[in-house]
């Protein structure tokens, strides 16, 4: 049954129906309602067995995640900002434990300076952690990228972020399919880990691992995500036949296959650059748009084979590197690597800026004209930041 | 694609009543979205809320730039923001006054522009000026977006007891005014 739902409404209630034993989490916006939300179903006790445990911040979250999933309870959090910041040591200990942890990021601008608007800086700063990112597109799409990352997680014992945008969509009402509990218990069988902390049966998770192995360890987190560029567009397709509707996977392709000028993004930027695209065809244009959908793994081969007819890309992305340029171009060039096609980076809607259809449709001309550089800054406002620089040492103003 | 953006101070129920006006028109059988802009609101500080209704999927998340109907829930923000920015031509507007619309310096404006005396339908149904139910009643008298029974239906799924009584009843005055063409 179709329903108007908050995206986080939509979204509690679909974690809540992947049956998560332990939920720990600290509150931060825009994460604020999914939790809040959880623990009024763990306390009213419609979530069932279930502890909701309250932390004093979020490296306390991750931890007790870790804690309660190292003993077998399938366990689950949720932050943003610089909450995610704040666990990261634990974050890093998630993956490099091997542990199933499914995170929900509301993703959002790192301050200084303060912003609690959307961008994708927290989870892009995670790019190197070991955690699967997955990245929704709307809310329908969040809700079943979390029944598909449960049970991700848990095949290949590694912990998964599904990463939505704050405010636009984790605060956006719109129509959503709730999968029924049946489904979601078919889909997603129990928790049984491979291991587990048990005083009837004690093992060590954890111990310290020196020059001998340490390289192992390592290598193997980065062969599990390689199974999972396999795996997860065989769960997509389960998912599919599953529940009817077509959500997760790698990448998306929408009108690429003849596209001269391809537009690359994440997450809820999407609608409005499909939108863009609509309106280019209607006049002839041959543009086109890829979506990556799971950001790691990274997969290199399906964004290659998506682009292959590409004759310029470019890459949106509500992040960057700061002194080098953007994150997610870097690894299209790196999949483009030979081909000699252009990548172009647009660093956009840092720190909640709006980034619209009309927004990007000067920077669709300038690439098809040939002028659209290597790197732009949407909607910068050049006068203010040449004042600025105009007072630095060696600055061309 | 129908646009309404709605202006008003925080506390006034301004992203509510967008996100009522969806649920009214998903109610309907339409496509809907509403969303704040975007989050951080604070007492009595100017804030948006926004609501797409169309027949088809509604992709685009972001802010509603070109209106077609405005929503004030505060005309002191009438002068001191530029709640008409990207307003249609031929847009409609809903302005909370109990003043007839030729005193609210709105002569020039070429949108059909409606004064609803909401706040007061509010403190008579609801004893609290939240007028977000009254200028939406009102906006569906306008507008035929949506049905007077679906607004009914969303506020009854989002309030419940004397709380959706009373909005449900100022749903039906606000409509009721335009009907009376009293301020038109």
């Amino acid at each position: 049954m179709r329903e108007q739902l908050e995206g986080s409404q939509a979204v509690a209630a679909a974690v809540a129906r992947c049956r998560p034993e332990v939920i720990a989490a600290y509150p931060i916006s825009p994460q604020t309602h999914i939790v809040e939300a959880l623990s009024r179903l763990v306390a009213s006790g419609d979530l069932a067995p279930c502890e909701f445990v309250n932390v004093e911040s979020e490296f306390a979250a991750m931890s007790v995640a870790i804690g309660a999933t190292a003993t077998g309870a399938r366990s689950y959090t949720a932050t943003a900002s610089q909450g995610l910041l704040f666990m990261v040591e634990a974050v890093y200990n998630a993956s490099g434990l091997g542990l199933p942890i499914v995170m929900t990021v509301a993703n959002r601008a790192i301050g200084a300076p303060i912003n609690i608007w959307n961008d994708h800086s927290d989870t892009m700063s995670q790019r190197d952690s070991g955690w699967i990112q997955l990245y929704a597109e709307s809310n329908q799409e969040a809700v079943d990228l979390h029944v598909q990352a449960f049970r991700l997680a848990e095949e290949l014992e590694l912990p998964v972020m599904v990463c939505m945008d704050g405010f636009v969509l984790t605060h956006a009402v719109e129509a959503v399919e709730l999968p029924s509990q049946d489904a979601v218990d078919a889909f997603l069988p129990p928790f049984a880990p491979r291991q587990r902390l048990d005083p009837a049966d004690p093992v060590t998770i954890g111990a310290m691992v020196g020059p001998d192995a340490f390289m192992e360890v390592r290598y193997l987190m980065h062969a599990k995500q390689r199974l999972a560029l396999a795996r997860i567009p065989v769960l997509a397709e389960e998912f599919a036949a599953a529940f009817g509707r077509e959500s997760g996977g790698l990448v998306r392709g929408y009108r690429v296959d003849d596209a001269e000028i391809v537009i690359i993004a994440l997450g809820s930027l999407l609608g409005s650059i499909e939108d863009l695209v609509d309106a280019r065809r209607e006049l002839g244009e041959r543009v086109g748009a890829l979506a990556i959908r799971c950001f790691r793994p990274a997969p290199l081969e399906q964004i290659r084979g998506a682009l292959m007819g590409a004759r310029r890309v470019v890459v949106v992305e509500k992040a960057f590197a700061a002194g080098a340029g953007g994150v997610v171009g870097q690894d299209v060039r790196l999949a483009l690597q030979g081909t000699g096609t252009p990548v172009h980076d647009v660093v956009a809607g840092l720190g909640g800026r709006p980034v619209t259809a009309a927004s990007l449709e000067p920077i669709v001309a300038e690439a098809r004209a040939g002028t659209l550089p290597d790197l732009t800054f949407l909607d910068l406002r050049h006068d203010v930041v040449e004042r600025e620089l105009a007072r630095l040492p060696g600055a061309v103003a | 694609m129908v646009q309404v953006r709605f202006h008003g101070r925080g506390g006034q129920g301004v992203v509510t009543s967008a996100e009522l006006l969806s649920t009214a028109a998903f109610l309907d059988g339409h496509h809907a979205q509403a969303f704040p802009m975007f989050g951080s609101e604070r007492t009595g500080a100017p804030i948006q809320a926004f609501c797409r209704i169309d027949d088809a999927p509604i992709r685009a998340h972001e802010p509603i730039e070109h209106p077609d109907v405005l929503v004030i829930q505060d005309a002191t923000l009438l002068h001191h923001v530029d709640v008409f920015a990207g307003l249609a031509r031929d847009g409609v507007v809903l302005v909370n006054s109990p003043r007839h619309p030729a005193g609210l310096g709105l002569a020039d404006l070429a949108a059909d522009v409606r004064a609803v005396p909401a706040s007061a339908i509010a403190g008579e149904h609801l004893g609290r000026i939240m007028p977000g139910t009254a200028l939406l009643g009102a906006l569906a008298a306008v507008t035929h977006l949506v049905s007077e029974a679906s607004l009914a239906g969303a506020v009854r799924l989002r309030f419940s007891g004397a709380v959706a009584d009373g909005n449900v009843r100022a749903v039906e005055d606000g409509w009721a005014v335009i009907e009376a063409g009293a301020y038109a």
